[in-house]
This record gives structure tokens, sequence and C-alpha cells, in this order.
């Protein structure tokens, strides 16, 4: 569908523009959709693990105890979930570590997307938020 | 309460966040993390790692709809994201270093003052700006869809843009919560790009701020799965519905409801700096 123009208003100072990045916000809004769509039905799968064992245990978060260390980093995640001790919540933390790299993942596409379209400028200012990023996610103890 | 019971409650809770995060541009966090504690008597960490779980799904749930329908502008978050992830870093440094008191209690007046600024429409001449040389230069200037039909415009103050979201983001990381809220500000009220603009591109931001410390949390065990699991599925389906009201939201409600939620983090930050966290 081609971009509509705004009527006409008077003594409009506007310059009107035509809708760039077309292509690129609908590659972008597909690849959230798909990313977040996975993450919801892995933490679904795991959610109806977590809830068929658990439903009547006592619900209790008043006293912090910190996760175990197999929910603290992205290994001990995926090994939990292949091993099978996660008894769902493994596979829960493993939705959530999918949810988390979305926003990654869309960061990381704009570099590709500005590169089609041939600006310089934002490639670089993509890199730049792409490399903070990375750099406080993995700098954080998390593992790889 | 038992699991049952807990995840169904808090999922219906979170299904609200969503819905108002995704309609105000804020986020999940900041109605999610005083219910938890105060109602659910969850512990403060789970409840900022469970927060930060709900920043991220609002975020990329909204996000799709929101970038895809041309809301969002791309070229305006990825440049300010610059100064927002920056200024997390710097936050999270300053974090143990200067008391988050006095800093909450200023934060909350600044944020009284902007739900009374904020709740005002925009006039005809407010809307008609002049090109800004450096918005130009860094081709900030778009379009979005208007409800009667596309309507382009001008970014303004981008230097003084930037600043405000470079502080939002060492907020953030200071604060924990709060962020969302000065970057629609800084957009709406300094650069005076359209609201609806604001709000989701400021929606498409959050998330990448919150990426970039959901590895601390989740390294130091603040989330936890029976905790996140009903957050993040409640959440989703509140920022889908969201994103679907606010195509077809006239701006003068959905300033309301902002400026509502603005109000309530405002006065939750003033709790925060005179009697601890909540």
């Amino acid at each position: 569908m081609p971009a509509a123009q705004a009527p006409a208003r008077q003594s409009q100072p506007f310059k009107p523009q035509p809708w760039r990045d077309r292509r690129i916000e609908v590659i972008l809004g597909n690849l959230l959709r798909t990313g977040v769509l996975i993450s919801a039905a892995v933490v679904l799968l795991g959610a109806s693990i977590y809830l068929s064992r658990h439903a009547h245990d006592p619900a209790d978060y008043g006293v912090f105890r910190g996760e175990p260390s197999e929910y603290r980093t992205i290994r001990g995640v995926i090994q939990s979930v292949i091993v099978g001790r996660g008894r769902g919540q493994g596979i829960i933390q493993l939705g959530l570590l999918l949810l988390i790299a979305t926003p990654i993942a869309r960061v990381a596409f704009s570099v590709v997307g500005f590169a089609i379209e041939r600006d310089r400028l934002y490639v670089v200012f993509t890199l730049i938020v792409l490399a903070i990023l990375l750099y406080s996610f993995l700098g954080s103890g998390i593992g790889l | 309460m038992n699991v049952l019971e807990f995840t169904a409650v808090v999922a219906i809770v979170s299904f609200v966040a969503g819905l108002l995060g995704s309609l105000t541009g804020l986020g999940g966090g900041v109605v999610l993390v005083p219910l938890l504690t105060i109602f659910f008597h969850v512990d403060i960490r789970y409840a900022i790692g469970a927060s930060l779980v709900s920043v991220i799904a609002t975020s990329s749930g909204a996000a799709a709809s929101y970038v895809k329908e041309g809301f969002s502008n791309i070229r305006i978050g990825m440049f300010l994201e610059i100064a927002t992830t920056l200024g997390a870093l710097l936050g999270a440094f300053l974090a143990t270093r200067i008391p988050t008191s006095a800093l909450a209690i200023i934060f909350g007046a600044v944020l009284l003052y902007s739900a009374y600024l904020s709740r005002k429409p925009r006039t005809q001449a407010e809307r008609s700006l002049p090109l800004d040389p450096l918005a130009t230069r860094l081709r900030l200037n778009g379009s979005f869809p208007d409800l009667e039909g596309r309507r382009s415009y001008n970014v303004q103050r981008v230097p003084t843009g930037f600043s405000l979201m470079f502080g939002a983001g060492a907020l953030s990381g200071l604060l924990g919560i709060g962020s969302g809220a000065v970057k629609v500000l800084a957009m709406d009220q300094a650069m005076r790009i359209p609201f609806k603009v604001s709000t989701t591109t400021s929606n498409f931001m959050i998330g990448v701020t919150a990426a970039a410390s959901a590895g601390v949390y989740l390294s130091r065990g603040y989330v936890d799965p029976g905790l996140s699991m009903p957050v993040m599925l409640g959440v989703l389906a509140g920022s889908l519905l969201g994103s679907r009201i606010l195509v077809k939201a006239e701006t003068k409600s959905l300033r309301l409801v902002f400026s509502a939620v603005i109000l309530v983090l405002g006065l939750q930050m003033l709790y925060h700096g005179f009697w601890g966290k909540i």
C-alpha cells in the first residue's frame, strides 16, 4: 500500500516526506513477532510441566534466596533443559533467555538493514549501540 | 496462596501492566513492582527481575505492530539509544557510590510536574515546526499514520533530547525503574515529537535498554522462572491488546492515561526517597 500523504493544512511549513525505511520496518516487525512467539511457546511448554507438578505447592517469594546456579547462566539453563532436571523451570528460563535475545537481535538486524540502505551514519550508530549492549550483557558473568 | 492461584492472579495483574505499559511507552514495571512487593509480598529483588522481564515482553510484544504500522521511528530510537545505553553504564557504575534517596525525591518531583505538563494536547501552531538543521542532517524527521492520514513532523532540539536520554539511562541504572518516563518526556516535551511517535519509539527503546541490564540481574539470581512465567505471558497478551488500541486511540486520551501513570510513578519515587525501597 503506498503511503498516503497528510491532507494539506494551511501555512504548513512541513516538507512532506515519503515513508522511508518501510522495508526495514516490515522485516524488523516480523523478526520481533517471530522471536516473541517462539519464546512465549517455550515458556508455555515449561509452564505446563511446572504447573502440572507444583500447582498445589505454596507460593512464597517473600524471602530472597537467589536462583540456583543452573538458572543464572546461559550454559546452566541449556544444560538443565537437556538433562531434564529443570522440572519445567529450566524450560521457562530458556524461554526467558530467548525473550531477552529479541531486542539484541533487533539491534543486530538493524545494522544489516541500514547497510542495505547504504546509510553509513546509521550503520555506525547501530554498531555503537550493539557494542555497548553486548559489552554489558556478556560482561555480566552470565557466560556463554 | 498455592502456585496455581498465585500464577493466575499474577498473570491477570501483568495483563493490565502490559496494556498500560504498551499504551504509554513506559513498560510494565511501573505498575508491576509496587503491586508485587506490596500486595504479593514478593522480595524487591525478585520483583525487579520480573519487572525486567515485563519491560522486554512489553517492548517486543508491542513493537512488532508499532514498527510495522510505521509509528516508531527507528532512526530516532537508534540514535538516542546510544545516549541511553551509555547513561545506563554510568548509572550502574554510580549506583553503589551515591545515595539514591535524594535522587528519587528530585525525580519524583520532576515526574509530578511532568504529569501536569504532558496532560495538555498540542495546539495546531505547536505542531507546525520549522526544519532543524541537525535533525535534518541526522535524518530524524519522519511521518506517522494520524487518524486522518499520514502526518509529517520535524524534530526539534536534538542536543537537549540526547542529553536527557543520557540522564534517562543513568537514572534507570541508579533507580532500577523509570527510564521509559524520561524517554517519552524528552521526545514529547523537548524534541516536540508527536505523542504517539514518542510513546511507541520509547516502547521500541526500553527493550534494548532492559536487555543491556538483563545479564546482570539474571546472573545475580533475580529472575525466578516461577514468578516470571505468569508475568511474561500476561504482559505479552496485555501489550498485544494495547498495541491494537493505540493505533485507533485519540492522542488526547492517551495523554491522560500517560499522565495518570506518571503521577503514580512520581508518588512511588517520593515514597522510595523518603521511606526506602518499595
